[in-house]
């Protein structure tokens, strides 16, 4: 599979919501691989890659939360300068917009993986290949 | 009759029960010799803004018989109200007024779509409260069949809407909510239910498509009020835009209840009402505390008698922020629309240093749909706030906050948190 299964979860800006759902998915036993959250005045968006996200899903909405799936795309870069700038201009070049993006490096392999959220996912899927560029399966990302 | 004629025959009536309640009730004769008003210096309708008001308190203060304006040999029955926050309110009727009363319920029913061919179950409390004997005597002067099942026993009131065909339902819209979903449980069916007279409570839009939908019914809302002698005073038709007020026995005004002048036809402010005909207990512009407006333009049913809105709240919930006013309930219907939040909500009002006031709405985001980007949720925000700012002319804070994190509440809802008072 390459669609990755992202988990966006609203989360209000007070003290311990972070904790307390971290927590709701640490009881369930569920990894968390890569975690971001933006924020406004007084409520932010927390993204998450974990190693189950159908399951983290169910036990978030479970303890009353309100959170979704999203499908995102990796990509895998290598460490060249203008790596990213390649996969940015692929993009544009196809007239994706990205909605959001973050990046972030294995400790395993020591790679540095690209993960974006776009609407139109299978344009981009196919432009990035077309172009040589490596996607993440979601199954290797679960394993990193 | 034309709305020309319709308000000769108030001014009329008007000068009448000045005169009246002048010479029999001690209160009104005080009031109206302090503000220097008599009957004769009543020229127009408009002039009803010179004559004194009537609270629930001037009530209270005179219980029990202090506003009677006939001797009790004249008054052939007594209804009282409850009394749950004091003193009741007492009525008291003369043979006429029975009459009178009969005939303004007989008009609601027959609004309503209650015919002679009609089985009708009245399932009000028979006893003090007026809802039970006035629907009871207004529907037996139509013709219709009464079932005076009085209120409890659920199983049996349903026994006997399925056995005896009962065809039209006198309830509160929360009693018929009950039965429909008790009758649901135990697997009833086949009702020949048609038309369902709801008062003596408020009724909101999805509490009467609830019981429209479980009961296979037509609901209908009437109102009326202890202090002006109970149902009858207005009803809706099979149109439902408005209740049409029994405008030759009642005449009924829009005031702003702060400032207590009049407000202009099909502005929302207090209803006040005065009885043009009632003899055991006139009352003089009874300020209601209920929230509507009137509209004066004939129904598309025919009838000319102005029409109250379904009322949108009491004067007591009323809120108001920089200078304008604000019913819970306008927020409520605004919020009801919405989608992707939830009904639950919560009004908070704070004062800034300098004095401004503050309103923000709480809602909970139920939806998850709108978490792919930030844009949709600000957009969610945004549209709740035009909404609301489109209805109640007022810019508001709105926040979204987690689901199930709002208060629940078993009995009346306290949904406003007004911190203006505190520092």
């Amino acid at each position: 599979m390459m669609i990755i299964k992202q988990i966006s979860v609203f989360v209000e800006n007070k003290a311990g919501r972070l904790a307390d759902i971290t927590a709701v998915l640490g009881r369930a036993g569920i990894d968390i691989r890569f975690l971001s959250i933006a924020d406004t005045s007084d409520f932010g968006i927390l993204r998450m890659l974990v190693n189950r996200p159908e399951e983290a899903v169910q036990v978030l909405k479970e303890a009353g939360l309100t959170a979704k799936i999203t499908d995102v795309i990796g990509v895998r870069m290598s460490d060249v300068p203008g790596t990213f700038a390649g996969v940015a201009k692929i993009m544009a070049d196809v007239n994706i917009s990205i909605d959001y993006m973050y990046a972030f490096i294995s400790r395993k392999t020591n790679e540095a993986f690209l993960i974006m959220r776009i609407e139109e996912i299978e344009t981009g899927m196919e432009a990035l290949k077309a172009h040589g560029v490596a996607l993440l399966p979601s199954e290797e990302l679960y394993d990193l | 009759m034309s709305r020309k004629d319709i308000e000769a025959l108030q001014l009329e009536r008007l000068r009448f029960i000045v005169d009246y309640a002048d010479k029999r009730v001690p209160f009104y004769h005080k009031k109206l010799e302090e503000l220097g008003v008599t009957a004769e210096k009543i020229k127009t309708l408009s002039d009803v803004k010179y004559l004194p008001m009537t609270t629930k308190t001037d009530l209270r203060d005179h219980y029990p018989y202090g506003f009677f304006a006939v001797p009790m040999r004249e008054i052939v029955r007594l209804h009282a109200s409850s009394g749950t926050t004091g003193k009741p309110i007492v009525g008291g009727y003369t043979r006429n007024d029975l009459n009178n009363w009969a005939d303004c319920v007989a008009r609601v029913c027959t609004a309503a779509g209650i015919t002679d061919e009609d089985i009708v179950q009245i399932s009000f409390g028979y006893g003090m409260f007026t809802g039970a004997l006035g629907l009871h005597y207004g529907l037996e002067k139509i013709g219709a069949t009464v079932v005076p099942a009085s209120s409890g026993n659920t199983e049996r009131q349903l026994m006997m809407l399925q056995d005896f065909g009962v065809t039209g339902l006198v309830s509160t819209p929360s009693y018929a909510i009950y039965m429909s979903e008790v009758a649901r449980e135990k697997g009833m069916d086949g009702f020949k239910l048609k038309t369902g007279l709801f008062g003596s409570e408020g009724c909101t839009p999805e509490m009467r498509t609830k019981i429209e939908e479980n009961f296979h019914l037509f609901a209908t809302d009437n109102y009326g009020l202890t202090e002006l002698g109970g149902p009858g005073v207005a009803g809706e038709c099979e149109y439902r835009c408005g209740l049409h007020i029994a405008e030759d026995h009642y005449l009924a005004e829009i005031i702003d209840p702060d400032t207590l002048e009049p407000k202009a036809p099909g502005e929302t402010g207090e209803l006040v009402i005065t009885t043009l005909t009632k003899e055991g207990v006139p009352m003089i512009r009874y300020r209601t505390k209920d929230i509507s407006r009137i509209h004066y333009e004939p129904c598309r049913c025919g009838r000319t008698h102005a029409r109250m809105e379904k009322v949108m709240g009491r004067t007591d919930d009323m809120l108001i922020i920089k200078g304008v006013n604000v019913f819970p309930s306008q927020i409520e219907s605004v919020l009801m629309t919405i989608p992707n939040i939830g009904a639950h909500y919560q009004l908070i009002i704070t004062r800034s240093s300098k004095f401004m006031d503050n309103l923000e709405v709480k809602v909970e985001l139920i939806n998850g749909d709108l978490l792919e980007r930030y844009k949709e949720l600000e957009q969610l925000r945004e549209d709740i706030r035009a909404q609301l700012r489109s209805t109640l002319r007022l810019d508001v804070k709105v926040t979204l906050v987690e689901p199930k994190t709002l208060q629940r509440f078993e009995g009346k809802a306290k949904r406003i948190l007004d911190l203006r008072n505190e520092h």
